[in-house]
């Protein structure tokens, strides 16, 4: 496989305040290949895509993902979680061919 | 009248009269397309979602359907006692009519998310919201698509 994917990750804020509502936005390099599309021997490409997204802060599961094939290629996901506990915000997509691609960012709540 | 009875006998059953009344307005879905009325089905355990809570955010026209930007909100305090378990997308004329499945929790606080999708065509795009009391909630939209971004 090709190097490690690193996802492009962005908190709106590194600190907040219990409540506040933390912006997530995340980028990652994949074609999701749909399994639809015929290359131009005329052979059908395999289908190839992120099938599943979670992200986690402390530890808990505050949002995750199923995608399907109609998820454009680089998927964007943009989501919001409301800021509880200090700690590792663990953003992790799950290839169709069982590799992972993980992204970690931390979060201090005061 | 009765031929779109018979031909969509199942959209009846799965989005209830309200619904397909309310988007007769605006040209009903051909749910025929593809396994969206599946799909619905089995979501909603053969519940009628009512047309509420949910908000959905999609241009009315994409010139390009690889890459069109969706957002959808679902209004919920997002508490133990309330909050929404699954949010489903779907496209009504696509190859496979589920887009997404979203998950939400009470840890995480806020149902929203924002995220771009492929389109097939010209067509409807679908978000059935599933709260922590299986009461299941709609909003559809129709999206005029120039170019379709699903290959082949």
């Amino acid at each position: 496989m090709a190097p490690a994917i690193k996802p492009r990750i962005r908190l709106d804020k590194k600190e907040a305040k219990v409540g506040d509502v933390v912006e997530v936005k995340a980028l990652v390099s994949h074609t999701m290949e749909t399994g639809l599309r015929k290359d131009t021997s005329g052979q059908t490409v395999p289908r190839k895509i992120l099938n599943k997204f979670t992200c986690t802060v402390n530890g808990k599961e505050v949002f995750a993902a199923d995608f399907e094939t109609a998820i454009s290629a680089n998927p964007y996901i943009q989501f919001k979680f409301k800021a509880r506990e200090s700690g590792p915000v663990i953003l992790t997509w799950y290839d169709d061919d069982g590799s992972t691609i993980v992204g970690e960012e931390s979060i201090k709540v005061t | 009248m009765s031929l779109i009875v018979d031909r969509r006998g199942a959209l009846a059953l799965g989005l209830g009269a309200t619904a397909s009344v309310s988007l007769g307005g605006i040209g009903a879905p051909a749910f025929a397309a593809n396994d969206a009325n599946d799909v619905i089905q089995k979501f909603t355990s053969g519940k009628k979602p009512t047309e509420s809570l949910v908000k959905l955010d999609i241009p009315e026209i994409a010139e390009n359907g690889a890459t069109v930007p969706m957002t959808v909100s679902v209004e919920s305090p997002m508490t133990e006692q309330s909050y929404v378990k699954e949010l489903l997308v779907l496209a009504d004329e696509n190859p496979r009519a589920t887009v997404a499945t979203f998950r939400f929790s009470p840890l995480g606080g806020v149902a929203e998310v924002n995220t771009r999708i492929r389109l097939g065509g010209t067509q409807h795009v679908i978000a059935i919201a599933k709260m922590n009391d299986d009461s299941v909630h709609m909003a559809s939209k129709p999206i005029k698509v120039t170019v379709g971004g699903c290959g082949g």
